[in-house]
This record gives structure tokens, C-alpha cells and sequence, in this order.
């Protein structure tokens, strides 16, 4: 009678005589790659130990590079890191946001190992000027990682993206890394407001940069988006793990403040399918978290000012940061990775500058809040 | 001929008695809107001065007064026991005060004009509040009509509307990097005015909210900080206390 159901050391022991069997088909240099590959991987992302015996793929040891320098070979795990919401203004002008544009590049490129590329999450410049998003080009050129754009409102309504199309190529894009599926969406688009006042586009842009005036409209995907996301999902099967990387939240935080994607619904109705769907977005400010259905969400930190926890509509798994501390520049600021796991899901931590950072687990998010919760704060927002 | 305000506000020997003003008639009308009636005053044999109540009706001359003089304090207090006791006679059985809430339509003086005055008080055409039964009567504060509330209200709303929009510009703030208030605090918020007077330990003093909103302008905002008389400050100060309506006091909170 074959055994329904193996032991862990069963397991083990096949696996690791499939793993032995293979490593004899190997000539000598591939051999000794596969076995630096092993160990330094384990060394490196500092792994729980496994349940069962696990190198890396044999089948891909005979190198591909083109492969890898694409991200295409290999699974998770893998790490990228982000860097978001600088808002530069001309250096002549502020030299408080270079500071903290500055500051994240050199976290990330301090980080060992380098991660495998870096999300910039929008808002590069303040009000889309050429000079700032010239400044913010120079300042990112520095990261050794690669870096993989993604444009904010603020970088694109002076000129309706003109010049960030000009420098940084089309704003919604996919791609696929590691096993994981990746889009990267434009989510900041508006309904015209502007033509019917008349405005310039300096005036557009300065409407569009505040947040509290109530006259821009909501942030959207839009129609033409979202079918192009159905579209480039339909050839990804449900299995695969999905990144979203958006600006605006994509679920509905704050209608004010527009922390918010009016069709976020209708968004997340495309993702529905997935098994693990995880989104990355910036525009709040702040360390915020959500899990509706199979999506989680992560906020990402801004290198330039904080924003405080809005009135209402925080998401209940959010665990407050503290309050900001204004005679800090650089408090309720910084940077931070994402560790995407085997299985799909991905971890994200918080590298809060002048604090201790914050590591927000998926197990957290998906088991909306049973396990693995984040710290306190001491200072909550009120 | 210059303006002059005549204001009665004897209010032991008449509460309320009211006294209509005798402008030339060029500068009435060029304070008043076109809607008001004009009252006109019957006019003095020989250059004396006329007094007329609000009711556009009552008149008396005041004896041995000539334009331009002031009236001593025991003239005025004659005048006005005169000029109510010739109103009690023509409104024999009226209490004055229910004819006062039907004066609703009565002309107002402008408190422009009584500015020009020296100093005295003009009492006010009361209007529309009836005082119910059973409440405390003749209190000048209980005496304020809707009209009053709405323009102090107003008055109010722009001061606090100055403020949303100094703390919306970097510009009006002074500040030179291109930061203003709303940035950090949209909405007004986390700014906490009601946690004021506490002690800011790196301000090393008992902060007020507007020690707090100077040192901001002085450091996110980088301008000069503002007097604590300067009107931005106390625009800024009121727009600031205004979206915290509602929220309890608690000073010294950190």
C-alpha cells in the first residue's frame, strides 16, 4: 500500500538523492559555481533552515547569464529595496529634499547584498519641473542596483508626462522577475479639472500638489488602464505571484487627502484571480498596510516630509508609527526593502531613519492580524 | 456742515431710548444703501439743533443749542426724558419695547459712522429677537439680533480664511524653500492648539501655539519668524484654532 502522506525525513532523503544524482551530470566548473551559488545563498538571505534538502536548481546551474541579468532565471526568494516620494525642488531652492534624496541612495547602496533592483515609487520631482526631474535623475543614477521608475502625480501634471516619458519611458510597464510577475502601474491619472478653469499649467501643477484643496479629482487607473492590465495579466496563470507597483493606494483610504483610487474596486476585481497578489505603492507618507481579499498593501516611506495618520479611514491591521518629531528633519522619513518570499508573499521593512525599523510580515497581513504584529507605538497620531 | 453723532445712552434714566442723528443729508445718503428710507428732519427756525427718534417721527428741538455745540450731560439726560415722554404720549397704550421688535426695518446708524463720534456709544435699532417669556429682559448683550451674529460671523470666517490662506503659501509665510504649512499639516492637522501652554523642552520654555507656528516658519519654512502681534500670526492662529472646533481642551498634553 504506497503511503499517502511522507514523512519530512522521507522527503529529505529523496530530494537530496534527486539533487546528488544530478550534480553527477556536471563537468568540474559548473560543479564548483553550484556549490559557491549554494552556500553563498544560504549565507546571504540568512534562510530558515529548510525542510528539506535544497540547492540551487540543478537544472539551471549550467549558466544562462542572459537570462539572469533579466531577472528571468531563478524563484524567490529575492530583495528589492525602494526608494520614494522625494518631491525635489531645484537645488537652488531647497536643499532639505536633496538631503533626503541623498541619504536614501546611500542606504541602499550601503545595503550587503545589493538588493536586486530598486523601486523609485513616484513623486521624483515637486512640481514636474525639467530641473527637478534632471536632479532626480542625477541623484538615483548613483544606485548601483538597477532602478525600475514609477511616476507620481507631482511628476506629472505639469506637462501631462511629457518630460518623465522623455526620461524614464512609458509610466505603466510589466515585467516578469524571478518567478514573480511585476506591473507597474500609472495610478495617478485625473478627470480634467483644469480646462474649464482655465488654469496654466503651473497652476495645474500647483492645485495637483496640494493636498488639501479639494479641487483636483480623485486619483484614478482610468478605463484605457485597466483593460491594458486585464490584458497583460490574461497570459499569466493564477498561480503566480503577483507585485503590483502603483502610486496612489489602490483601495480607499482617505477621499480628502486623495488616499485613494476611485476605481480601486474595479482594480482590485482584475486581481481577484491571484493567488498572491501584493502592492506596492507610495503617496502616503507614512507606514501604512492594509489586507483586502488575496492583496496586500504596503506604503512606502517619502525621503522628504511625513505625513500625519488621516482622520478617518485607516486601515484597522495598520499599526500607527509614532507621531513625527519636527525638530528632526529627518524623523517619520526613510527608505526600505521588500523580501519577496518562496511562496509568493512578501515582507516589508521599514528602514525609518533615527528609528529602529519595522519589519511587517505577510503571515501578519493575511491572517488579518492574528500573528506576528508589528511594535506599539508611543506616539500615536491624534 | 460737519456730521455729527449725538449718542443718548443714559440707561438709568431711559433704557434704550433712541435718538436719530442729525447728518447732513449728503453724507446720510452716501452711507446708507439705496434701499433705506431717509428720515427728514424738520428743520429749525433759527438754526438750532433737531433731535429725531428711529421712528422717523418724533422730533423735539433742543432749546438754546446751536449747530456745532455740544450738548452738556444734563441736556442730554433732559432731551431723552422729553423725546420719551412725547413718544408715550403719541403711543399711549404701546409698551416700547414690543414696538421696538416691530422696528425690524428700522435704518440702523452704520457702525462706520459712529466712529467718528467721541467715543459715546449709539445705541442700536433692535429688531427681530423677540425676547421670549420668561427670560431676563433690556440686557444690551440679549438685545443682539441675527443680523449682529451673522456679520461677527462673517467677520470671523474671512479672519480665519486669511489664515487657511497664508498657511497654504510659502509666499505669504516668507518662507524661502518653497515650503508652506499645509505640507506637512493638510488640513490643519497635527497641530494639536488645544495641547498649548506646555513646555517644549527644545524651545526650552512654555511654548503657546504661536511660539510653535514661529518656530515652524523659522525652520521647515525657513522665513522670519513673525511677531506675535502681526496679524499673519493671528490669521494663522485662528485658522488653525477654527479646524479644532469641538475638541476638548487638554494643556500640557505631549
Amino acid at each position: 500500500m504506497a503511503a499517502r502522506h511522507k514523512s519530512v525525513e522521507t522527503k529529505y532523503m529523496e530530494d537530496r538523492d534527486a539533487v546528488l544524482r544530478g550534480l553527477r551530470g556536471l563537468d568540474r566548473r559548473t560543479f564548483l559555481k553550484v556549490l559557491a551559488a549554494s552556500a553563498g545563498a544560504v549565507m546571504a538571505r540568512s534562510l530558515i533552515p529548510p525542510h528539506t534538502f535544497q540547492l540551487v536548481e540543478v537544472a539551471d546551474a549550467a549558466p544562462d547569464k542572459a537570462a539572469e541579468a533579466t531577472g528571468m532565471a531563478g524563484q524567490p526568494p529575492f530583495t528589492f529595496a525602494y526608494i520614494s516620494d522625494t518631491h525635489l525642488y531645484p537645488r537652488t531652492v531647497n536643499q532639505r529634499f536633496v538631503r533626503g534624496a541623498v541619504k536614501a541612495v546611500e542606504d541602499v547602496n550601503a545595503l550587503d547584498p545589493q538588493p536586486d533592483f530598486v523601486l523609485f515609487g513616484g513623486d521624483l520631482a515637486q512640481l514636474g519641473r525639467r530641473e527637478e526631474l534632471d536632479l532626480g535623475r542625477q541623484i538615483l543614477a548613483e544606485l548601483k542596483a538597477p532602478v525600475k521608475m514609477m511616476v507620481g502625480e507631482h511628476d506629472w501634471f505639469y506637462d501631462l508626462g511629457d518630460t518623465w516619458q522623455e526620461m524614464f519611458g512609458p509610466p505603466n510597464y510589466s515585467f516578469d522577475w524571478k518567478g514573480v510577475h511585476v506591473v507597474v502601474l500609472m495610478s495617478v491619472h485625473e478627470k480634467d479639472f483644469w480646462t474649464a478653469r482655465k488654469m496654466t499649467p503651473a497652476e495645474r501643477m500647483q492645485t495637483v500638489a496640494g493636498l488639501d484643496n479639494g479641487i483636483q479629482s480623485r486619483f484614478e487607473v482610468g478605463d484605457d488602464e485597466r483593460k491594458w492590465l486585464s490584458d497583460d495579466l490574461a497570459k499569466v496563470p493564477h498561480t503566480t505571484p503577483i507585485l503590483v507597483f502603483s502610486h496612489s493606494p489602490l483601495y480607499k483610504y482617505y477621499r480628502n487627502w486623495n488616499f485613494w483610487t476611485e476605481d480601486a474596486e474595479q482594480v482590485q476585481a482584475i486581481l481577484k484571480p491571484y493567488k498572491h497578489v501584493t502592492v506596492i505603492h507610495g503617496h502616503t507618507h507614512q507606514m501604512l498596510y492594509n489586507q483586502i481579499g488575496n492583496i496586500s498593501f504596503y506604503g512606502m516611506l517619502s525621503t522628504a516630509w511625513p505625513w500625519p495618520y488621516a482622520p478617518t479611514g485607516l486601515p484597522p491591521l495598520t499599526v500607527q508609527m509614532n507621531r513625527a518629531d519636527p525638530f528632526d528633519q529627518f524623523d517619520g522619513l526613510g527608505d526600505g526593502r521588500v523580501n519577496v518570499r518562496p511562496d509568493g508573499l512578501a515582507d516589508k521593512i521599514y528602514s525609518l531613519w533615527d528609528r529602529n525599523p519595522v519589519t511587517v510580515k505577510a503571515d501578519y497581513l493575511v491572517s488579518h492580524g492574528k500573528v506576528a504584529r508589528p511594535p506599539a507605538p508611543q506616539f500615536a497620531s491624534y | 456742515m460737519t456730521q455729527r453723532s449725538i449718542g443718548l445712552a443714559t440707561a438709568a434714566a431711559c433704557a434704550a431710548i433712541l435718538a436719530a442723528v442729525a447728518y447732513a443729508p449728503s453724507v446720510l445718503r452716501a452711507q446708507q444703501a439705496a434701499a433705506l428710507p431717509i428720515h427728514q428732519l424738520p428743520t429749525s427756525k433759527d438754526g438750532g439743533v433737531v433731535v429725531m427718534l428711529c421712528d422717523g417721527k418724533t422730533s423735539m428741538e433742543v432749546k438754546g443749542l446751536k449747530t456745532g455745540e455740544s450738548m452738556t450731560h444734563a441736556q442730554a439726560v433732559e432731551v431723552t426724558r422729553e423725546l420719551m415722554a412725547q413718544w408715550q404720549r403719541e403711543h399711549p397704550n404701546e409698551k416700547w419695547e414690543m414696538a421696538q421688535t416691530d422696528q425690524s426695518s428700522a435704518p440702523v446708524p452704520a457702525p462706520a459712522a459712529a466712529s467718528g463720534a467721541d467715543g459715546a456709544t449709539a445705541s442700536r435699532a433692535h429688531g427681530a429677537n423677540a425676547p421670549s417669556k420668561g427670560m431676563q429682559q433690556g440686557d444690551t448683550y440679549a438685545s443682539f439680533t441675527d443680523r449682529d451674529y451673522k456679520v461677527w460671523k462673517n467677520e470671523t470666517d474671512n479672519f480665519v480664511a486669511e489664515g487657511k490662506k497664508i498657511f497654504h503659501s510659502d509666499k505669504e509665510l516668507g518662507g524661502t524653500i518653497g515650503v508652506s504649512c499645509d505640507m506637512c499639516h493638510p488640513d490643519a492637522s497635527n497641530t494639536h492648539p488645544e495641547t498649548y501652554p506646555k513646555y517644549q523642552v527644545q524651545l526650552q520654555k512654555v511654548a503657546l501655539l504661536r511660539d510653535m507656528i514661529d518656530w515652524c516658519i523659522e525652520n521647515p519654512v525657513k522665513g522670519k519668524a513673525l511677531d506675535p502681534n502681526d496679524p499673519k500670526l493671528r490669521a494663522l492662529e485662528a485658522y488653525i484654532l477654527a479646524q479644532r472646533k469641538g475638541v476638548p481642551l487638554d494643556y500640557g498634553k505631549h
